[in-house]
């Protein structure tokens, strides 16, 4: 068990650990620019002198900085591999795919609700907005919960590195905007074109950021700008069923093309470094 | 079908008409296909402990050889069986008993040799400590000074990469090992030493290794047997000795061109 699943599961967490720490430089501007970045949105609802549009606004950017950035750790270490030069020596240790992507995935998360508790304390600090009331433990739970469903997009985007290597990497960004214009990050998704509007519902987004605006209070009559009253879990107990189901069905879908690329790699030779 | 053969027998690495051809889309639209046969029949058999020695020029087919021995490629036919697994079927098994070393070392380059190597040892499985004391104990036959260990990779020369990245494919300490052009661009000192702990390493250890080269002397060196390769074919093999009988001639490189009509590239050194 050790031997087989937990070690080699470990040495993708170590692995990024490290890496992460020898980039720390650029971690770090990365981090102010997503600081900044969210401030200038959030402030368009301090503006409006609308508390509840700046805190809509703030969630937004949280939960998509968030999500996005463990999409890209997993969407992006296929490419990074390729880049480095080490995706064959990878590819030939004996570790099932499961295993090397639930590595990869379990460093993302960790990484980015640390980052997105970075980005959170310094927009308060900024941005002068009170989550006093708030439930952001709750936050935290969904947030959780919604990983699995972009670890699952994650795996399904890694897989066009692996297929072109000229122009994979590049469409994994396509794949990350369309998902932030159905998901009504910053707008009610009603204001989409009507056409648009069912994607909305196969966007896990769509549900976190749902469930997160009640566990926020932002839209309850009795929030306060001074003090939020956020609900308790319970009362997006079916956000995160939905977001648990799109887990469940994303992840094995996401290995499931991810191995078929794979074979279809070793049969043309893709895993090539230069391809 | 010779893959019959029982796997307690000697064999370690057995070879029986191994194809394999890449298409290209061409044209404006990609709509004609060209087949290009990389590998066009090649059988060869190495045994346990034995060193085998793979020459051919560049285009010959030796990285496409080596990479469907690693498991990184599928072959389009015929069939191989290393220690008695066959590919592509058993290749989960294969793999923790292969250690393998290409032409380019392939590390995380801003990483020092230390965190490259435990990544390594936790990625098979090996307890971090054990594998670290093991790894420094290579790295210092291999002539690299202990201070390096944690420098990051991309701050040392060719040869001390290279000599990291054999310290890698040996940390599990594999019966087999499959080394692609291991001292290509390295300078004649780093490649006595790396040449030395090969023959060290089989003479200790009975690894089997199987050694893509372009280096006539080292190929001569430190392989039982050597095959030429040519065009996706192997047209002549046997001990450099028999190569050069065959040839009338007693010189390999020699050999070479009489048998296959090529000319080996000289690499260039670091």
């Amino acid at each position: 068990m050790l031997e087989r699943y937990v070690r080699p599961m470990w040495a993708f967490v170590f692995r990024d650990w490290h890496l992460t720490r020898r980039y720390l430089s650029w971690v770090v501007v990365f981090v102010f620019y997503a600081i900044v970045n969210s401030a200038t949105i959030a402030l368009i609802g301090k503006a409006q002198g609308d508390f509840r549009l700046t805190l809509t606004l703030l969630l937004g950017v949280l939960l998509w900085s968030f999500l996005s950035a463990m999409y890209n750790e997993i969407a992006n270490s296929i490419s990074y591999e390729r880049w480095e030069g080490t995706l064959e020596y990878t590819f030939m240790a004996p570790v099932s795919r499961l295993i090397h992507l639930t590595g990869v995935s379990l460093f993302a998360v960790l990484y980015s609700v640390l980052r997105t508790v970075v980005i959170l304390v310094g927009l308060v600090l900024f941005i002068q907005v009170s989550v006093f009331g708030a439930n952001l433990w709750g936050v935290l739970v969904v947030l959780l919960v919604a990983s699995l469903a972009f670890m699952g997009l994650g795996l399904m985007a890694a897989v066009l590195p692996v297929m072109s290597p000229e122009n994979g990497a590049q469409a994994t960004n396509i794949f990350q905007g369309v998902l932030l214009l159905v998901s009504g990050i910053y707008y009610p998704v009603s204001v989409l074109p009507a056409w648009v509007q069912p994607l909305a519902y196969l966007s896990p987004a769509t549900y976190a950021l749902e469930a997160s605006r009640k566990l926020m209070g932002i839209n309850h009559p009795d929030s306060t700008p001074e003090r939020l009253v956020g609900a308790p879990l319970s009362a997006v107990l079916p956000e995160l069923g939905i977001l648990l189901l799109m887990g469940l069905i994303l992840i094995p879908l996401g290995l499931l093309v991810f191995h078929q690329a794979e074979r279809w790699a070793k049969r043309t030779g893709k895993l090539k470094r230069t391809g | 079908m010779i893959l019959q053969t029982p796997v307690q027998t000697k064999t370690a690495i057995e070879v029986r008409d191994l194809r394999k051809v890449f298409r290209k889309r061409e044209g404006m639209f990609g709509g004609t296909v060209k087949e290009e046969w990389a590998l066009k029949g090649v059988s060869f058999q190495v045994y346990e402990g034995e060193t085998y020695g793979l020459l051919g020029p560049n285009g010959s087919g030796k990285s496409t050889l080596i990479r469907i021995l690693s498991t990184l490629l599928t072959a389009d036919g015929g069939e191989v069986r290393l220690l008695g697994y066959r590919l592509p079927q058993e290749e989960a098994k294969l793999r923790r008993r292969m250690g393998r070393v290409s032409v380019d070392a392939a590390f995380y380059k801003k990483l020092s040799p230390r965190e490259n190597l435990l990544y390594a040892a936790q990625l098979y499985g090996l307890e971090p400590k054990r594998a670290e004391r093991r790894a420094m104990e290579i790295l210092e036959r291999l002539g690299l000074e202990s201070r390096r260990f944690t420098d990051p990779i991309e701050e040392m020369s060719r040869g001390m990469q290279q000599k990291i990245a054999i310290t890698r494919a040996l940390l599990i300490n594999p019966p087999l090992l499959l080394l692609d052009e291991p001292t290509t661009g390295l300078d004649p000192k780093s490649r006595r030493d790396v040449q030395t702990f090969l023959e060290d390493l089989r003479r200790e250890e009975g690894t089997t290794i199987l050694l893509t080269t372009h280096d006539m002397a080292e190929a001569e060196r430190l392989s039982d047997r050597i095959g030429f390769l040519a065009h996706g074919r192997l047209v002549a093999e046997g001990s450099a000795a028999d190569l050069k009988a065959q040839a009338g001639t007693d010189d390999l490189e020699e050999a070479f061109i009489v048998l296959t009509g090529e000319e080996i590239e000289e690499e260039q050194d670091a």
